[in-house]
């Protein structure tokens, strides 16, 4: 494995170290890069997940967070398929995972008793943290949108999850109607056709 | 000298500006007076500069626009900062009059590299026809130079961004591309050509393509800067009133941009602009480079104006005898319930 400490550096050398550390490796292994700040890793991930690398992200702390990338043998020129396989390696070392996605659709789970439903859906998130096998992906939209902004009960579960590899997409449309677009505070946002193909790709939705 | 040289140039231009999203945040939250009806153009449009109406017939546009270099020659920095200062009167159909300079610069310097951003800088403020009229400077440890820019406008003839007629062609007259350059440039990968080419777009004036759009029914006009073409082009979307189209394979693109983009010498900037607009943008089938290259902050952009069909070709012709290498980019559309705000396809 290769560690680069890319603190203090602006965009693009965070990228250009890592490639050269990649380089440095001739071949299958690992590349740490620790870096100060989110768009970094943003732009590291988009990288990796180009070039069919398997990629996750943690924050360590407010200004330091590590992209830690799998390169496998011949993985430069591996195609999309490959980069989720790996991507999923490093989260379950354990095998074959299936691609689960959960589909958060209101603030409150079930129907019934509002009040009830915001402790159940708390509940659920917290719980998703202890699973064996986490999901690939939680999609937030509609009331679900405001579970992952500013004022959330269920932010520090889902930044765990976040930093154990699981993606957090929250509806841009659905923050822009709820007026949360400025308060968003875990995850990335997305649109209808990412939305659309992280349902239909999925092996199985969970609607809780 | 050559060692502080060396420095001159940390990732600047128009990459340097602070993300629409944290900016949004804080401008929000300020107190606002009485409004004045004569403030024709202010805080509230997120237009390209402030217009205030003097008499039935005039109009001045003020802006001010300042940055950190972006290249490492001087003299090249001061004449790319002071076209795109210049450049937000245009982008409003105004005429230059009077110029400002604001300018940083660290006291232990060579003051001959002072004297090459200035030089550069008032070469452009003559050639745009207006007069530098003073300035400030400030002993600061990094250089940011920059324009404060008035001009006049009629009143009834201003340009605003968001004002595009569903049908309207838009037309781009700038290549895309100079902040993947730059950002190359600085971990010595960009190509010769490319970073040539990029230098002679960012030190052009915009005045040609203003003088061109005048002969026509221009509806909305913005410059692409830092917050890319997609990021301006959503703010002329007038907050989701119109939709449009992008042909990405008419889109002009810098040579050398897409290279550098496949090797993911990026900007923080673009990664911001990326996730401010995002989620208004479908791709159809676009490659990685060019998503990248329509979120690439630009430096001294080009023009990008919503016109008319049938004076689109006209208008292009126009622009392309300058030897401007406008094109036509995409259309407005009506707003589509279900659709994406920009389908780029």
């Amino acid at each position: 494995m290769i560690q680069v400490n890319a603190l203090g550096d602006a965009c693009p050398i965070p990228v250009v170290k890592t490639k050269n550390a990649i380089k440095e490796l001739h071949g299958a292994g690992i590349v740490e890069t620790l870096v100060d700040n989110e768009i970094a890793v943003q732009n590291l991930t988009k990288m990796a997940n180009q070039k069919g690398y398997g990629v996750k992200s943690e924050k360590l702390s407010e200004d330091q967070f590590r992209v830690t990338m799998e390169i496998k043998e011949g993985s430069v020129s591996a195609g999309e398929e490959s980069a989720q396989e790996t991507q999923e390696c490093l989260v379950v070392p354990e095998g074959h995972k299936k691609n689960v996605v959960v589909a958060v659709t209101a603030s409150v789970m079930g129907t019934g008793n509002d009040e009830l439903g915001a402790v159940l859906i708390k509940g659920f998130l917290y719980a998703l943290t202890q699973q064996d096998e986490l999901p690939k992906t939680i999609l937030f939209y509609n009331g679900g949108a405001q579970l992952t902004c500013e004022g959330s009960a269920s932010l520090e579960d889902l930044k765990s999850l976040e930093a154990l590899g699981v993606e957090i997409l929250t509806c841009g449309t659905c923050l822009n109607y709820y007026k949360l677009s400025e308060k968003l505070a875990v995850g990335g946002v997305t649109n209808m056709y990412e939305i659309t193909e992280r349902l239909t790709k999925a092996d199985l939705v969970v609607r809780p | 000298m050559s060692e502080e040289k060396i420095t001159f140039c940390k990732g600047g231009g128009c990459t340097a500006k602070l993300g629409a999203q944290a900016l949004n945040r804080v401008l929000s939250l300020l107190p606002k007076g009485e409004r004045d009806p004569d403030l024709l153009v202010g805080y509230s449009s997120r237009d390209d500069a402030a217009v205030y109406r003097l008499t039935d017939d005039i109009a001045f546009v003020q802006t001010l626009d300042f940055f950190p270099p972006m290249v490492s020659d001087p003299y090249t920095f001061g004449q790319i900062a002071a076209a795109n200062a210049l450049s937000d009167i245009y982008a409003m159909g105004g005429e230059v009059k009077t110029a400002l300079n604001i300018v940083c610069f660290p006291e232990k310097w060579d003051l001959n590299i002072l004297g090459e951003i200035l030089r550069g800088g008032s070469e452009k403020v003559i050639e745009a026809g207006a007069s530098l009229a003073g300035g400030h400077s400030i002993a600061d440890a990094d250089v940011k130079y920059g324009l404060s820019v008035t001009g006049i406008v009629h009143p009834d003839h201003i340009w605003q961004n968001n004002t595009g007629i569903p049908g309207d062609k838009l037309i781009l007259t700038k290549a895309l591309g100079v902040g993947i350059l730059c950002t190359a440039d600085r971990v010595s990968e960009a190509p010769l050509e490319g970073m040539k080419a990029a230098i002679r777009s960012m030190t052009t004036l915009n005045k040609e393509a203003a003088l061109c759009c005048r002969n026509y029914g221009i509806h909305a006009c913005t410059d692409v800067t830092g917050f890319s073409f997609l990021g301006h082009l959503h703010e002329m979307m007038d907050d989701g009133r119109l939709s449009c189209k992008v042909y990405s394979d008419q889109i002009p693109v810098l040579p050398g941009a897409a290279e550098c983009a496949d090797e993911f010498l990026l900007t923080a900037a673009a990664q911001r602009n990326r996730n401010h607009v995002g989620s208004f943008v479908r791709f159809e089938g676009i490659p990685f480079a060019m998503e990248e290259v329509l979120f690439d902050p630009q430096t001294s952009g080009g023009l990008l104006v919503a016109v008319g069909e049938k004076e689109a070709q006209g208008l292009l012709a126009d622009l392309r005898a300058k030897g401007l290498p406008a094109a036509i980019v995409g259309e407005i559309c009506e707003k589509e319930e279900s659709g994406a705000e920009i389908t780029v396809s």
